[in-house]
């Protein structure tokens, strides 16, 4: 997207500009419906299988199914780290909390009650919740790099954890862990990701609706002042504690959420699959696709996980391609590829036009702008 | 970002007539005072106060502020009526800002007390205290830098609001009162310090005087009951300072109470209705801004004192 070198980037950057200047134009619904056919195309993309698109590592559906899952995962990081700004390192950690809760349910191999899968997807999200409470409550008076190192220490203890008690069965992991009932004609198995890939394409889209919600409200404006100013923000009267909380606690049940979604679609759990370079692709794709944008840390868990899919030739090599990419793109475009601005009034747009006749500005440089910067 | 398919043929609009800065603009000065009326109305403080116009709003009781062997405060003790402009002036180093700090909840006195309607502010949190009332700007502007001039405000104005997650989640009824009523006191205080014309601005990008505008603007959204600005006038032009004068006394005119640190004593003395005077960490006068002007105190911490002792 923006590979574009300095000499073809200023008539990019204005098509750009002129794209988003019209899209901004759009009442909400009049967007909504314009999204439409995009959304048709996510859910198709599996179907269609455009040669040019296949993996050559596994199936098609598998790698989309991948990209979902770190889009999700993504957007449930980009709450505590684009969002609220507090530099989570463990993420993985509420992943494979989500994912045991899932298994230890379902998976004959668990002593636990067995329950229907897909009332474990709630029962994750709320025990991560917790879990995010029980690390956020002791923790989030810490700062910045602080922050980090407690957090990643947390990724590991709860790796280490179940490799440690017998009840998660270590490397030997449980199997057969469960799955949603025939759905709309789809039939979920762990050889088939099309059905779950639909699955979790919907649960984004919930997702989405609610953190939309929670931006643009008393909730997420806390947030954006936290990350800008910590102690201003607490003498404007906002209760820093709380709402840094509340962020943990969502995104660690985002995380939990996608750990059991994946939990079920490999129909197995074991202790490998968490360790800390997880917490660090993540965070990559939030930093990738721009941290605080909604949908450009969404198109960075793309990337993330479907490049190294696509490309499997590389080998081992990916990830170098990968470090190399992230500081090229933190040289040129340190907001990430998508670096429009947060919206953080549910009434912005009435607002706006009434003060000034015109639509709040959405790049993120708005008054550098020839337009804006006249004065 | 997205490739939606259907777009309508209009231009994108430029900045077209209308809105309520082009309004303004194009209005008589009788509608226009009628309209700062409005807007005065708006940013108005709505809430209980208990204590008249003219009885003792804050009080600083004995308050000590020690530093490691540093004695910043020494028994400190003065009040704020409601209703006026008091000025709080000393030498650099005085103690100016460490007052102001245990006022707003940044530092704990370390003995003495800070009561605000004649209840002890205590151990209560810098949040907390904001929401009791008493809201402050900052020297070095503070800022969030990334957020429209607006968001800023309505940050402030966040402050008197109860909408958490679970409402704002589910935007129940009383997330949609509560962004109704924040975008409009918000807007009003734009207009009313002035800088709604660049509302939709990051506030970093706004030039240095807006910035000190919008720090103003999102205090008084806490609808506080003392407003404390801290050396709002730095680093401004004296066309400037003035219309600060100007826009300070509006406010006290609207129904608030405001605590002013200042180093230029011009604006000081021309602004204020009294003035308490620091010098390490003590209170050495207090009064109407004519008899400071005349107090030997005050001249000789300013000045210094000549060896025959007169002024």
């Amino acid at each position: 997207m923006t590979t574009a070198s300095s000499a073809t980037r200023p008539a990019n950057e204005s098509a750009v500009r002129r794209f988003r200047n019209r899209w901004n134009e759009l009442s909400r619904p009049q967007q909504w419906v314009a999204l439409i056919p995009l959304v048709v195309l996510i859910y198709l993309i599996p179907e269609i299988n455009a040669p040019f698109l296949a993996s050559t590592s596994v199936d098609f559906a598998t790698s989309m199914f991948h990209a979902a899952e770190f889009a999700m995962i993504a957007l449930g990081l980009n709450v505590v780290v684009g969002q609220a700004g507090l530099l989570d390192l463990g993420y993985v950690g509420f992943f494979a909390i989500g994912s045991y809760v899932a298994a230890l349910l379902t998976s004959p191999e668990s002593m636990l009650a067995k329950i229907p899968y897909l009332a474990t997807l709630p029962i994750a999200m709320i025990v991560t919740m917790i879990f995010g409470l029980l690390l956020g409550t002791p923790t989030l008076r810490l700062r910045g790099d602080y922050l980090a190192i407690v957090t990643l220490g947390f990724g590991e203890i709860v790796r280490l954890l179940a490799s440690i008690i017998p009840v998660f069965n270590g490397n030997v992991g449980l199997d057969n862990v469960g799955h949603p009932p025939k759905l709309l004609g789809q039939t979920f198995s762990n050889t088939d990701a099309k059905p779950w890939y639909w699955l979790m394409v919907t649960l984004i889209i919930v997702i989405l609706l609610f953190v939309g919600n929670l931006e643009r409200s008393r909730v997420g404006r806390a947030w954006v002042a936290i990350r800008e100013d910590e102690d201003a923000a607490q003498i404007m009267g906002v209760s820093t504690f709380k709402f840094k909380l509340w962020a943990f606690a969502i995104g660690a049940g985002i995380g939990g959420l996608s750990g059991a979604l994946v939990g079920g679609q490999v129909s197995f759990v074991n202790n490998q699959d968490f360790s800390v370079p997880f917490s660090v692709l993540y965070l990559a794709a939030v930093i990738l696709g721009g941290a605080g944008n909604k949908v450009g840390v969404m198109i960075g868990g793309f990337l993330v996980a479907y490049i190294p899919d696509r490309f499997n030739s590389l080998g081992d090599k990916k990830y170098l391609v990968f470090g190399v990419a992230l500081v090229l793109l933190m040289i040129f475009r340190s907001q990430g590829l998508l670096g429009a601005r947060q919206r953080l009034l549910a009434r912005g747009r009435q607002a706006y036009r009434q003060l000034l006749g015109r639509p709040e500005p959405i790049t993120s440089e708005s008054s550098v702008t020839p337009d804006g910067g006249a004065q | 970002m997205t490739e939606p398919a259907e777009q309508p043929t209009e231009q994108p609009t430029e900045p077209v007539e209308g809105g309520i800065v082009a309004e303004v603009e194009r209005m008589t000065e009788a509608q226009r005072a009628e309209h700062a009326a409005e807007v005065a109305d708006v940013v108005a403080p709505d809430r209980d106060i208990a204590v008249g116009v003219g009885d003792t709003l804050l009080e600083m009781r004995e308050v000590t502020m020690r530093f490691g062997g540093l004695v910043a405060l020494d028994t400190v003790n003065f009040d704020i009526k409601r209703g006026e402009i008091l000025g709080l002036i000393g030498p650099n180093g005085a103690g100016k800002t460490t007052c102001f700090n245990a006022m707003t909840g940044v530092y704990r006195p370390t003995s003495g007390q800070v009561l605000l309607e004649g209840r002890a502010m205590g151990r209560r949190k810098r949040y907390q205290i904001t929401r009791m009332g008493i809201a402050r700007t900052f020297q070095n502007i503070r800022l969030f830098g990334e957020m429209t001039a607006l968001e800023n405000v309505v940050v402030g104005a966040d402050a008197r609001h109860k909408t958490s997650v679970p409402g704002a989640l589910l935007r129940l009824p009383r997330h949609h009162r509560e962004e109704r009523e924040v975008v409009e006191r918000a807007t009003a205080l734009l207009e009313f310090v002035g800088i709604a014309d660049r509302a939709a601005d990051k506030a970093r990008n706004l030039p240095y005087g807006y910035q000190r505008r919008l720090e103003i603007a999102r205090a008084l959204a806490t609808e506080p009951k003392l407003l404390c600005l801290d050396e709002p006038a730095a680093g401004f032009n004296p066309r400037e300072k003035q219309d600060l004068m100007g826009l300070i006394r509006k406010i006290r005119d609207d129904g608030y109470t405001v605590l002013l640190i200042e180093h230029d004593m011009r604006l000081v003395m021309g602004v204020t209705d009294r003035i308490v005077v620091l010098e390490f960490g003590k209170k050495i006068a207090e009064g109407a801004p004519a008899e400071i002007r005349e107090n030997p105190a005050v001249i000789a911490a300013y000045l210094g004192v000549p060896d025959d002792g007169a002024a």
